[in-house]
């Protein structure tokens, strides 16, 4: 059928080895692409824009930054939402105090993101499995420290900074669509970016890691520059996550938005979409946004039914179990299953 | 000094709160290789349970009860959740006791309400001053029963059948099974035991501070409490306990002032990340050697 | 052999213990340049450790490690140590289960690529062609090892015999000068042996490679290896060429004394 392999013959290593090596793969690519850009905004309301397409680019983005650590490298980090929260505060304070122009303070929040990240990182050289994960959880509780106790951080009470007006090249980013644009662009940089890292040389030595530390290090893999590195791009990447989800979603940085139940998330997050799979950070932050507003709406139509107590903790519920359910029957997540089917059409109508 | 003491005796009586939550956490470590995040959401259901459980009955029978509901989820655990996971990696055990947390949450509070409640289960709340150190009748209360279910598990895991069968298990799944001790019934003991331990380590924290979701936010002070004691040592958990209890105390006294306060949060982490550097196996943990 | 000749590795006099257990106690070891040299001798004798020494996952208590002539430190990091030029397989299979059989073959390489962060993220450009000039070098070893259907496939699936070949391949992708093989046979039908046996002649023969490698067969031992050293409880017993140790009597006592357990 459409989605087929045979007839495709790469002749060259550099086909073989591009990103998509299927013509299927990449005209879907580029339909995603037509309709980030060209339909989505047009066709959709302003809810929409920057209730759910926004939070989801956004959190897609911190996701794919733990996928980088937990996925690729198996390094657990229980402490994403505060390195989000670091890039978030850098970000404004760059922005708003120090005047710098906003890609660059976006960008500048990833950088101070991915110095704080290597710095909790450095443990994973000495310890390993749960020593380190409880050693990142220690980077989320002392980074919450400081930015709500360091006066000159947060700028006053309970560790907010409102953003002020976003301005590109002096063009003001005034409505949902053009913070959507924002958004998306850097988005697709990052992921294209982070999509070459680790099917490189880079991310197999993150993987070589993760499945057997000693092996790849006697293979001359050294662990101690990849690992630092996989928290260094991890946490930039969350760095920036939590710039553009402060500047374009929540219109203030606040530290109660990036506290351990966000870490958490975007853990299940990338568990429920795919670990040590770019796609399956989408599917996990997709998830992550609609199951709340989903699960809203389920309850509404039962509204007199259902006990408010059931109400209030069934999203918890659901989170947990679908956690545990995908850990038993699809550790590799939605995105395993998205390529069990892109096999089956592979082979389709001859399945053999 | 006596000032000093103070702190230091309620940081220790505080500290044996944070050893009995790191004990649950090591026993079950050390038998199923499961990091069980879920420690805390299980102390959390336990108070939960008690509360409701005493608006009905005497307060034995609502400890039985609340027993009987821990046995329940700890069998309901092993045996739909960690049988089909044997084998798995630790991190996949890991992130499913992280799913189990969330869940245990969550069941606890629909069905026994989400608001904050009281839990009185008839002690005095009396203070003594001694040599003009302030002590509490509700601190010493528990600190002895602490101690109590301490020594009483040391004398079952060291002295009774189930307790050497339990260690063999912990010490190598295989060779246990090989010797016919049934692998997942010596998980749901061990659960069970957890169970216990998150009963009464819910039940003291919930009669000082109020059952209510705050609970199973003492499973992050037992964490840097379990690494610091090396996760699958039980001493090691106990005296760790009492060192972070004491430890932040004193920090928060004597540091916390001088950079704005609040720093028992995150006091006990850096701790135990100061001492890890030096023994990456904290103070009694079992130091592994790479074998390739 | 030619004993005259400097040997590429020395190892001498080297102490390890682990938890009061003396693992090797005072064993010296030399291996020649173009030579295949087996370490040999019953369970538990040591031979693992001393690999595992010579690529620097564990430190010796004491001794001396000279390579090429220098002495390196005692205390040497594993990929370090890989960069001298030392690759190694492993008794029980670490390969990367995640991953293809060629991106396994592909870290073994990880030494020898240079491009660095930024290009290797932005790809087109210096990081493709590197990737690619590394990838027909890959595909020359994947063709050595006739493994070329097996390319594409996640290499937990793959048989044991030939995830053994895998390994293999990673360790010769990074061209060693030295390669240290630890039981590559262990566990294979005679047809498999047979075919590594050949792999490990044509590796020393075609490209050259000093090899020491650990294995239990005697029979493949004594056809493809110039010179034998045999430990047993930490020590070294006995070393020279197949023809000398079959008729050492300590050898003899070594393996009857572990047939008689058995």
């Amino acid at each position: 059928m459409l989605y087929r392999e045979c007839g495709n013959y790469k002749d060259t290593y550099a086909k073989d080895m591009a990103i998509f090596p299927i013509p299927f793969d990449r005209w879907g690519l580029g339909v995603m692409l037509v309709l980030a850009f060209l339909v989505i905004p047009f066709t959709t309301s302003d809810y929409w824009l920057s209730s759910i397409m926004i939070p989801f680019y956004c959190f897609s983005l911190a996701a794919l930054g733990l996928n980088f650590l937990t996925g690729y490298a198996g390094q657990v980090s229980l402490g994403h939402a505060a390195f989000m929260a670091v890039g978030a505060y850098a970000s404004l304070i760059l922005y708003s105090r120090f005047h710098v122009p906003l890609l660059l303070s976006i960008l500048g929040g990833g950088i101070v993101s991915s110095a704080v990240g290597p710095v909790f990182g450095i443990p994973s050289l000495r310890i390993k499995g749960f020593y380190l994960a409880v050693s990142t959880l220690a980077a989320q509780f002392i980074i919450e420290w400081i930015l709500t106790h360091w006066k000159w951080v947060s700028g006053g009470v309970f560790g907010t900074i409102d953003a002020p007006d976003l301005y590109v090249f002096g063009w003001i980013l005034d409505t949902p669509a053009k913070k959507y644009y924002l958004v998306l662009c850097i988005l697709v940089l990052l992921v294209v970016f982070g999509k070459n890292l680790v099917r490189g040389q880079l991310g197999r030595n993150w993987m070589a890691i993760r499945d057997m530390d000693v092996a790849a290090e006697v293979i001359g893999v050294s662990l101690f520059r990849n690992k630092l590195i996989a928290f260094a791009v991890s946490s930039f990447y969350a760095g920036v996550a939590g710039a553009m989800v402060t500047m374009a979603y929540y219109g203030a940085a606040n530290i109660e938005e990036f506290n351990l139940v966000l870490s958490f998330h975007l853990l299940g997050a990338i568990i429920i979409g795919g670990m040590g799979t770019v796609l399956g950070s989408f599917f996990g932050a997709g998830f992550m946004i609609l199951m709340p507003i989903f699960i809203n709406q389920a309850l509404l139509v039962f509204l007199e039914r259902v006990p408010s107590d059931l109400r209030a903790n069934s999203e918890a519920i659901v989170f947990g179990g679908l956690i545990v359910f995908f850990l038993i029957v699809e550790p590799y997540g939605m995105a395993r299953l998205w390529h069990t089917i892109k096999d089956k059409m592979r082979l389709w109508p001859f399945p053999y | 000094m006596s000032f000093f003491i103070e702190v230091l005796i309620n940081g220790l009586l505080v500290g044996i709160m944070y050893s009995l939550v790191a004990l649950g956490f090591a026993l079950i470590y050390k038998a199923s290789g499961v990091f069980n995040f879920a420690q805390g959401a299980m102390s959390l259901l336990a108070g939960l349970a008690l509360v409701s459980f005493l608006t009905v009955m005497p307060l034995w029978l609502a400890l039985v009860c609340t027993v009987g509901v821990m046995t329940l989820l700890a069998y309901g655990t092993v045996f739909i959740i960690f049988r089909p996971l044997v084998a798995r990696p630790p991190l996949i055990l890991f992130m499913a006791a992280i799913g189990l947390a969330f869940l245990v949450e969550g069941i606890g509070q629909s069905i026994w309400g989400t608001q904050a409640k009281g839990l009185f289960i008839g002690i005095p709340e009396i203070t003594w001053e001694v040599k003009e150190v302030f002590l509490n009748s509700f601190d010493l209360f528990f600190g002895v029963v602490a101690a109590v279910l301490v020594a009483g598990l040391v004398i079952f895991f060291q002295k009774t059948r189930t307790g050497r069968a339990l260690r063999a298990v912990a010490d190598d799944h295989e060779a246990a099974l090989s010797v016919g001790i049934p692998l997942l019934r010596a998980w749901a003991v061990t659960w069970v035991i957890a169970g216990i331990v998150a009963t009464v380590a819910g039940v003291a924290w919930g009669s000082r501070l109020g059952v209510q979701f705050s609970l199973s936010l003492i499973a992050y002070k037992a964490l840097p409490v379990l690494i610091l004691g090396g996760i699958d040592s039980i001493p090691g958990a106990i005296l760790a306990g009492l060192v972070v209890g004491a430890g932040e105390n004193l920090a928060e006294v004597y540091i916390g002032p001088y950079v704005g306060g609040g720093i028992q949060t995150f006091f006990p982490y850096l701790l135990a990340l100061l001492f890890l550097w030096f023994k990456p196996y904290g103070m009694f943990g079992k130091e592994i050697i790479e074998r390739v | 052999m030619n004993q005259k000749t400097e040997p590429l590795l020395r190892v001498e006099d080297i102490h390890i213990s682990f938890g009061g257990l003396k693992a090797l106690n005072g064993v010296s070891l030399e291996v020649y340049p173009g030579e295949i040299m087996a370490i040999i001798g019953p369970n538990g004798a040591g031979k693992t450790t001393m690999l595992n020494i010579i690529n620097g996952v564990y430190t010796p208590d004491q001794g001396r490690i000279f390579f090429e002539g220098t002495e390196r430190p005692l205390k040497m990091k594993p990929h370090n140590v890989a960069a001298m030029g030392i690759s190694r397989t492993f008794q029980n299979l670490a390969l990367f289960k995640g991953m293809d059989t060629w991106c396994n073959i592909m870290v073994g390489r990880t030494q020898k690529m240079h491009s660095n962060f930024f290009s290797q993220g932005v790809y087109w450009g210096t990081s493709q062609k590197e990737e690619i000039e590394h990838r027909e070098a890959v595909e020359w070893i994947i063709d050595f090892l006739e493994i070329e259907n097996i390319r594409k496939q996640p290499v937990g699936m793959l048989p044991y015999g030939l995830q053994k070949r895998v390994e293999l391949g990673r360790a010769l992708a990074s061209e060693p000068k030295l390669l240290l093989l630890d039981e590559p046979m262990a566990g294979m039908n005679l047809e498999e042996k047979e075919d590594i046996a050949r792999f490990i002649l044509d590796t020393n023969e075609e490209i050259g490679y000093t090899i020491a490698l650990i294995e239990h067969d005697m029979g493949v031992v004594m056809d493809i290896c110039d010179r034998i050293a045999v430990l047993d409880f930490g020590n070294k017993i006995a070393e020279g060429t197949p023809e000398e140790i079959k008729s050492n009597p300590k050898v003899i006592k070594a393996y009857l004394g572990e047939a008689e357990q058995a």
